[in-house]
């Protein structure tokens, strides 16, 4: 479903973005679009930008030059008056989590809830309960705080948190890293989930280059400040550019890709 | 009705669900539900055929009132509800069963509350027991072999919380001065003993007001830091790092900073010394008239070095309690950034209060001994 509507404006609009910190270019010219309902993900090396740029998009950091229009919106106005309108239509698992050390597990998922709604202490509870047998926590780990859990359980607490307002866009930075084979496919499996059930867009910032195989739609890989090619998985490992031959056919890169290969050809037989 | 809305109405024995049952609209709908009159009538029927919208909120919230109603012992179906909605409403509806047939955490009586509260105390004693040993393992082995002592990080430590520290002292001691010498001059100037301004000043800065002011001013300025700087080394694993490169903490984090406390604060409390009497001495010749050259001929008279030798005896103890509190401190941390905060609050609450205590005990057996 992903490209196909393209009368619709773009969730997210980003148009000839420069980043510079000093002398050191970032981004130099970065165009891109991303449609509703597709998994989108930002790849590359370490190093290239893509946190950067995530961090742009969410308001947090304003490019040199160029604009970034979230729903429509100038992300550089986020932080301003109608931001929070905006603000309750997107959700941010961070890489590390960033969940609030002071509050239990529970406290910090209904943190969005109770700041944007007036509901009362009951659907609270209930909402929150919802959210975390959705992201597969066990109900006794919501009494835990942050740092009584496992890394892989804070990255589902983190993801509870970020759409317990039903976003319309979820933003996932390194969902699967650090995290073991096992957990991060099924982190992958979650996203999918979750995005068939709430009819998410995802936009994720990822080198983990199974679960660009498994669920990105459409792939955009940065390198040198610059786009270096956008597509599907499969159209960006027939690509050209050295830098994307490079991370694709690694022999990471050629793992993945086969393991994906022989996925496709289970599932059609 | 317009689209953007939802409702919940109850007619005969169904019940009509509208519009977009999404967060927006759930405080509404909340009030609505509460609002309703339920029908005495044992069996009821949702239509949720014109429900445009759900997510996860409203999916909650419609399961809450199946709940509610099977509560009340009436029998409820569901018709008309669009299928990728009927999976968020099962999802729901899950949860509904994994909460009521959950473990409820029951609350411990008072007698184990107390009982855990005693045991935290002894087990917090029995810690700082063993901090306090290996510290002075530490300091045994360092006395032994000093060239194991860490010499860089002690100059950098004494750099920044000795020398660093010396114009916050300086004016925060000139200025009790010259407080001490305003109320005394008031009560001097009534019997003419004008003189004995140099007494009062002299031997209360020198021997208990100079090094308990530094001693404060340190414990709020370094104790803390050293808590949270140990905290976060804790927190950020780069304790674990240390101790995995086979370098014991002790020597790389809480020697240097006691040893340059050790050594700075009795310098410290020289340089307050000189400042606070500086600051007296200005305020004696302004109020009293007491010129500069008969207040020092005066204090050599009155002031007895003993008074002198006192005030920075105590200083270096002051040291060892406020470095090895705050890193005490820094050590207990276990959580997350929350924890920092609350440690380093204690490492200065706990070092200044022991800091008074010991100087009150000094002050007991000093009279004791007539000194």
């Amino acid at each position: 479903m992903p490209p196909a509507m393209k009368t619709e404006t773009p969730v997210i609009e980003i148009s000839h973005v420069s980043t510079r910190f000093g002398a050191a270019v970032v981004h130099a010219d970065v165009s891109l679009s991303v449609q509703r309902g597709e998994v989108f993900a930002i790849a590359g090396g370490n190093g290239c930008g893509k946190s950067t740029l995530l961090r742009e998009i969410l308001g947090l950091l304003t490019p040199s030059s160029g604009s970034i229009r979230l729903f429509g919106v100038d992300s550089r106005l986020l932080e301003e008056y109608d931001g929070r309108a905006i603000h309750r239509r997107f959700g941010v698992m961070f890489q590390h989590g960033a969940l609030f050390s002071s509050l239990t597990l529970e406290e910090n998922v209904v943190v969005p809830l109770r700041e944007h709604t007036t509901l009362s202490p009951r659907l609270l509870r209930d909402i929150v309960a919802a959210k975390i047998s959705m992201v597969g926590l066990p109900p006794d780990s919501a009494a835990k705080y942050p740092s009584e859990l496992s890394g892989g359980m804070r990255r589902r607490a983190a993801l509870a948190r970020a759409i317990v307002m039903d976003p319309e866009l979820l933003f996932l930075d390194e969902p699967t890293a650090g995290l073991d084979p096992m957990i991060a496919a099924g982190f992958d499996d979650l996203v999918l989930s979750l995005k068939g059930l709430l009819g998410l867009t995802v936009v994720m910032v990822t080198h983990d280059l199974d679960s660009l195989w498994r669920i990105a739609n459409r792939v955009a890989v940065l390198g040198n400040g610059k786009v270096l090619g956008v597509g599907t998985m499969q159209e960006l490992s027939q690509s050209e550019d050295p830098v994307i031959r490079e991370y694709f056919h690694g022999p990471r890169g050629r793992a993945a890709s086969e393991q994906a290969a022989w996925n496709v050809r289970g599932r059609e037989t | 009705m317009v689209a953007q809305q939802a409702s919940i109405e109850i007619a005969g024995s169904v019940i009509h669900c509208r519009g977009r049952w999404t967060l927006q609209n759930l405080a509404d709908l909340e009030r609505q539900i509460r609002a309703l009159q339920w029908p005495e009538v044992v069996a009821l029927t949702y239509d949720a055929s014109h429900v445009t919208a759900m997510d996860t909120g409203g999916a909650v919230l419609l399961q809450e009132t199946i709940t509610d109603g099977r509560h009340r012992g009436q029998q409820l179906s569901l018709r008309g509800l669009q299928q990728e909605f009927e999976k968020l409403l099962q999802l729901a509806g899950i949860q509904a069963k994994a909460m009521v047939s959950g473990p409820s955490a029951s609350r411990p009586g008072w007698i184990e509350r107390l009982g855990q509260a005693a045991w935290q105390q002894l087990e917090s004693g029995a810690r700082g027991l063993a901090f306090l040993g290996e510290s002075t393992v530490a300091f045994l082995h360092a006395a032994r072999h000093p060239r194991s002592i860490r010499w860089r990080s002690l100059l950098r430590v004494l750099h920044m919380d000795g020398v660093n520290a010396l114009p916050i002292t300086g004016l925060l001691t000139f200025l009790i001065g010259v407080v001490i010498a305003y109320q005394g001059a008031e009560q001097l100037k009534k019997f003419g003993t004008n003189i004995f301004i140099v007494d009062l000043i002299g031997i209360s800065l020198l021997r208990e007001i100079a090094p308990l002011i530094v001693a404060i001013l340190i414990a709020g300025r370094s104790g803390s830091a050293y808590a949270a700087e140990i905290g976060t080394m804790k927190v950020t694993e780069e304790l674990d790092a240390v101790r995995t490169l086979g370098i014991s903490p002790m020597s790389l984090l809480v020697l240097p900073r006691t040893l340059a406390l050790v050594i700075a604060l009795p310098l410290l409390t020289v340089y307050a010394d000189v400042m606070g009497v500086f600051g007296g001495m200005l305020i004696a010749s302004g109020q009293l008239s007491v010129s500069f050259a008969e207040f020092v001929t005066r204090f050599e008279e009155a002031v007895a070095v003993r008074h002198f030798l006192i005030g920075i005896g105590k200083a270096p103890f002051f040291a060892v309690i406020i470095a090895l509190v705050g890193c005490y401190q820094g050590f207990q941390i276990r959580g997350g950034v929350d924890d920092v905060g609350r440690h380093t609050t204690i490492s200065v609450v706990q070092g200044i209060f022991l800091v008074i205590i010991f100087d009150a005990i000094c002050s007991i057996l000093l009279n004791w001994w007539d000194l």
